[in-house]
């Protein structure tokens, strides 16, 4: 059982160890690949201060991004949800947005709306949108027939059939989209200060490779991977303290 | 209350059978069923609609049923033959493509709030109690539950057996029990007329036996019309005052057999030896019926 648990955390134990090994034994630069004791040593170069204002500057975007998409997808979803011909002809558009590649848009956008927080915001919330919209909807759609059948019975007023019906059964697929939501609005916001910032860890990254300090680079990277892993979390720890229903018994 | 005990030797003939579903001396006024209009009554009933390959299919063609007053009328026959349409028809959930439905002498237009619909499955809300359950339908309507409500909620899951569950969730019961919720929360909007779409066939042969038995108890306290959609023969004889044999697409019906069981029925009605005959006659008439 302990070993099984270890499991996981053994294994990347193990990689990061063959990674040094590899790195003293081929001796690679640390300008080419650093060692992973290196990259440690790296994240002191740089003062917390610093690494503070360029995580909040990130994690800004992520959470101003995440929100504004979530406020706009729900609410449309249930427009969608409501008419079939408003259905029709908006999901082919959010068809051809999840299309565009976001990394493509980025640059057109920076140029639009100027250098600020805004296309920045834009960009993730383009890139969080498609799965929360879709994804909702289906939740919605999702209610047992019966259940519709049983408001229509009892002629109940229209929106209730929405607060009381379909957004709950709704709750699971929305939460699903959230989990993958998240993570892409971290993705978002890196893509966008790739183009255009003045700080957050996109923007280091791209410094930071441009005059070889990988280390740096690395440790960017790192601290990225750990605000998506924290907001998956989150959302997951929503799920499980609100939303306890949805998940399935483990009886 | 004690009304089975006390009619227990009043039934005699056939005749009386029929009309003692009301069975307590008080509400056994033998006129007051015969009075008025009948409870539903669908006159020359056609319904078609257009399946996904566009093709027109005719699901009821021709139907004619009548329903009495707190009367208890099953409705059998192969799937696919409509039944659960007439239930909606009934309903106002659905319009007929021609020929009329009225419900107390008034065609129906719209869903009533005197009729209540119990489904094949329990369909409750998984993130509400029992007891929020069973009062979903007024708050849903209302947007709010009156004591009264609540009350009457706590009455009627006493009445199922559910006292000691109020505040459990439906994925901690058995599906019985979720049955029982759903009928529970069909009769606290205190219909007059009941439509029951296959209410138990989701469930266990003892389970099934069980309820259907609790069902004929809760008619005696509470007497309702009963239109009730069903596979099982069995179960139809047990429960009804008319069968209705349907025949498969398009749905006609092709014989309507009055159940001259004496009532109170119980789990030993079926040791009747009338019981084991009419099963046969009707399954003879079902059988030869759907293989053409």
């Amino acid at each position: 059982m302990l070993l099984s648990r270890l499991a996981p955390v053994l294994t990347l134990l193990g990689a990061l160890l063959a990674w040094e090994a590899i790195c003293v034994v081929l001796a690679v630069p640390t300008f080419i690949l650093p060692r992973p004791s290196q990259i440690i040593a790296a994240a002191q170069e740089v003062p917390l201060g610093t690494w503070l204002e360029n995580i909040a500057a990130t994690l800004q975007i992520v959470l101003a991004g995440f929100c504004i998409s979530f406020a706009i997808a729900i609410p449309l979803a249930m427009v969608l949800v409501n008419s079939r011909q408003l259905s029709n002809t908006v999901v082919p558009l959010l068809v051809v947005i999840q299309s565009t590649p976001i990394v493509a848009i980025a640059p057109i956008l920076v140029v639009s709306l100027g250098a600020g927080v805004l296309p920045r915001v834009v960009i993730t919330c383009l890139i969080t949108f498609f799965p929360l919209v879709i994804s909702t909807a289906t939740g919605l759609r999702s209610a047992p027939a019966e259940l519709i059948e049983l408001s229509e019975s009892l002629r109940a007023p229209r929106f209730r059939q929405f607060t009381q019906i379909r957004l709950p059964y709704a709750v699971p697929h929305i939460l699903g989209a959230a989990k993958v939501a998240v993570t892409l609005a971290v993705i978002g916001a890196v893509v966008a200060e790739f183009v255009a910032a003045d700080k957050g860890l996109g923007y280091m990254i791209v410094n930071y490779t441009a005059v070889f300090k990988l280390g740096r680079a690395f440790c960017a990277l790192l601290i990225l991977l750990c605000i998506s892993l924290t907001l998956y979390q989150l959302v997951v720890l929503v799920e499980r303290t609100f939303f306890s229903w949805s998940l399935p018994s483990r009886s | 209350m004690n009304s089975r005990s006390t009619s227990t030797g009043l039934v005699a003939s056939a005749a009386e059978a029929m009309r003692s579903q009301p069975a307590s001396p008080e509400t056994m006024e033998t006129t007051s069923w015969l009075a008025g209009p009948a409870a539903v009554d669908l006159k020359s009933v056609t319904h078609t609609f257009r399946s996904l390959d566009r093709s027109t299919v005719t699901a009821l063609s021709d139907i004619g049923l009548e329903v009495r007053r707190t009367e208890f009328v099953s409705i059998i026959g192969p799937s696919g033959c409509g039944k659960s349409t007439i239930l909606r028809l009934i309903s106002g959930l659905l319009k007929p493509s021609s020929g009329t439905v009225s419900v107390f002498g008034l065609p129906v237009t719209e869903p009533r709030d005197d009729i209540a619909l119990v489904f094949q499955r329990p369909t409750l809300l998984p993130w509400l109690s029992v007891l929020d359950n069973v009062t979903f339908p007024e708050k849903h309507k209302t947007g709010r539950v009156s004591k009264e409500t609540s009350a009457g909620a706590l009455e009627i899951l006493e009445m199922v057996g559910l006292q000691d569950f109020l505040h459990k969730r439906p994925s901690e019961l058995s599906g019985g029990m979720q049955q029982r919720v759903a009928i529970a929360r069909a009769l606290l909007q205190d219909p007059d007329i009941l439509l029951m779409d296959e209410p138990f066939s989701a469930l266990d042969a003892l389970t099934r036996d069980e309820l259907s038995v609790e069902l004929l108890d809760i008619l005696i306290r509470r007497p309702k019309t009963v239109v009730f959609v069903t596979h099982s023969i069995q179960e139809a004889l047990l429960l009804s005052d008319r069968i209705v044999v349907m025949s498969p697409r398009p749905g006609k019906v092709t014989e309507t057999i009055t159940v001259p069981l004496p009532r109170p029925r119980g789990l030993n009605s079926m040791l009747d030896p009338l019981f084991a005959e009419m099963t046969g006659e009707i399954r003879s008439k079902v059988f030869t019926r759907t293989r053409h």
